[in-house]
């Protein structure tokens, strides 16, 4: 799918200081009509990006201030961080942002290590029972979480692994759609370059990370990056498998700020931009791989 | 040549190709299939928490019959497939016509509207609780402009409806990026042929773009449907963790979440309603991609 890299370029600079705007086929776009689509390209911006910086003119307003007043006061009159203060005076907030990290890092490893060896197995590798093992892959990749998850808290339970942060990252630790994604790249590769490695003496785990595993980097950091994402945006899995609230994950601790002190706007306020601020950096930098994953993720998904 | 480099690579090392796909078996194995096992197995017992289970043959099944709670829930979950899915297959399709044009500071605007699909669920749902509510920003601009305050989350349905926005607000984002893959391979003479002949950006959408993305337009329906139906996040936060005072707006999967956790969970009822929801998404999955397949022939 690398249609969806090309998808969204840069605008050619060329083009704007040309003076009359072409669309990419080189054709005149009429006045009125970019003056529309500037309009609702601003509306749209307002209705995505706009709730998110009303949450932050939120956690910046200070007690004093009234936030329900009508009309709306956007910006906050005297901005100040003392409702981040009070959030790590309220719920140990910097130790769940802490498990979160740990937990979305053991996932970002266990997801890289797992899916592409077991991708390679399933791509390159001759053995027997090697089409029963992707179907293992496929049918897991089937089944709902959300119908599955009451029993893996019991297979939790039994192995005794629940209240856990090793818990929370077993279930997901190698993604079936990962293992199938990573298939897939080494499956694009040339079969030439490993045949001429092999004639030269390679052993497979030599061909496997001198010569595959270079070679789909670029799939390697969408698993990274949807790992860690979808890991630390978790809900439902930590919310059932985490019970003692030192071990709470952001996204639970969050729950928890909101169910407790849940008229206290500033507050929760702080929290949610507390957590959503890495992925925002980690978004701004790494945006490509965000929109080539979308693309394979839903043609496998 | 290929062939005996094959049977030499076998082998080489018979055991290295179980070595390599071993980790990714024994998770998946372990922590999908064989829960997926034992929630069709605890479906047919009495199995708790803290208890082992005897079987109990039909019983759980018999119970959801007469479980109000349960028709709720399956009420407010194929509604919000009802809600979200046609939603979530047009709003993202004329957002990517939107961002397709290469004008200048398009990229902006293509990853501006993508951070709500990066942003955690739970923040998501906090932003808009606090914007819904009674005395938020919402109200503030209703009141403002003389329409007066709304109860959007403490009405029934106007809190189901919200839940299905945030949804289709979340969404966006992802499904627009896919429409944009596909409006790619959208041929350009199509349009200009249907220009000619006199049909307007109207006409042209219909009978040029719709027809050319109708497989994307499938994948989008399925995958909205099956995620909309297991819908837990948005409504367990601007609801609350029991659906509202009298569990009014309990989906599936929440009910799920209530009956079968905690040191009393009834394991062997949830699996019933996990089961529930397995048959409906697959066979919300198989019903898509059918009338895909019919519309082909």
């Amino acid at each position: 799918m690398s249609v969806v890299e090309k998808a969204p370029p840069a605008p050619a600079p060329a083009v704007v200081h040309r003076g009359p705007v072409t669309d990419e086929h080189g054709r005149r776009i009429r006045v009125w009509e970019l003056v529309l689509r500037y309009v609702l390209l601003l509306f749209v911006l307002a209705l995505t990006v706009g709730p998110f910086l009303w949450q932050l003119s939120t956690s910046l307003k200070g007690p004093t201030e009234d936030i329900f007043s009508s009309p709306p006061s956007f910006l906050p009159a005297h901005p100040t961080l003392h409702n981040y203060a009070r959030v790590s005076d309220t719920i140990p907030v910097w130790d769940y942002a802490l498990n979160s990290l740990k937990v979305a890092t053991a996932n970002v490893v266990t997801n890289c290590v797992g899916s592409a060896l077991a991708g390679y197995a399933l791509a390159r590798l001759r053995y027997r029972g090697r089409r029963v093992a992707t179907l293992v892959f496929i049918l897991a990749m089937l089944v709902p979480a959300e119908s599955i998850i009451i029993a893996q808290f019991t297979t939790m339970r039994e192995l005794g692994l629940n209240n856990s942060l090793v818990g929370v990252v077993l279930p997901g630790s190698v993604g079936a759609m990962n293992v199938l994604l990573m298939r897939n790249a080494f499956l694009n590769l040339p079969f030439e370059i490993e045949e001429a490695a092999f004639v030269d003496g390679a052993n497979v785990w030599q061909r496997f990370a001198r010569i595959a595993l270079p070679s789909v980097k670029g799939t390697l950091a969408v698993v990274a990056i949807f790992a860690f994402m979808f890991s630390w945006d978790d809900f439902l899995w930590p919310l059932i498998v985490l019970s003692d609230p030192s071990k709470f994950t952001l996204t639970i601790g969050l729950n928890y700020l909101h169910g407790t002190f849940a008229n206290d706007e500033r507050l929760v306020a702080a929290g949610t931009v507390i957590a959503v601020a890495p992925l925002m950096v980690l978004f701004a930098c790494l945006q490509r791989y965000f929109f080539r994953g979308v693309g394979e993720g839903a043609v496998k998904g | 040549m290929a062939t005996s480099t094959v049977s030499r690579v076998r082998r080489q090392l018979p055991t290295s190709p179980w070595l390599f796909a071993v980790p990714g078996l024994v998770v998946t194995g372990v922590f999908i299939l064989y829960p997926f096992v034992s929630t069709v197995v605890n479906a047919f017992t009495d199995r708790r928490t803290l208890i082992p289970g005897r079987f109990v043959g039909l019983a759980n099944f018999r119970e959801l019959l007469h479980d109000d709670m349960f028709w709720i829930g399956l009420r407010n979950s194929a509604l919000y497939v009802l809600g979200v899915v046609p939603a979530l297959v047009l709003l993202p399709l004329l957002l990517a016509l939107l961002v397709q044009k290469n004008i200048p500071g398009i990229a902006f605007f293509r990853s501006a509207f993508y951070t709500p699909v990066v942003a955690s669920i739970v923040v998501v749902g906090l932003i808009w609780v606090w914007l819904l509510d009674e005395r938020g920003l919402v109200n503030s601009l209703l009141e403002t402009i003389g329409v007066g305050r709304v109860g959007f989350l403490s009405d029934q349905w106007l809190l189901l409806l919200s839940a299905m926005a945030v949804t289709v607000w979340k969404g966006l984002g992802y499904y627009m990026i896919i429409y944009l893959a596909a409006l790619a391979h959208v041929p350009r003479e199509l349009h200009e042929a249907a220009a000619v002949d006199g049909a307007g950006a109207v006409r042209r959408f219909l009978t040029v773009t719709v027809p050319a993305l109708r497989s994307t337009m499938v994948l989008v329906a399925a995958l909205s449907s099956v995620a909309a139906f297991k819908v837990f996040s948005e409504v367990y936060l601007m609801a609350g963790p029991t659906g509202g005072p009298a569990g009014e707006d309990t989906t599936l999967v929440m009910l799920v979440q209530r009956t079968g956790t905690g040191l009393t969970g009834r394991v062997g009822y949830a699996s019933a309603i996990s089961l529930v929801v397995f048959v409906v998404t697959v066979a919300l999955m198989l019903l898509v991609l059918r009338a895909d397949r019919r519309e082909d022939a």
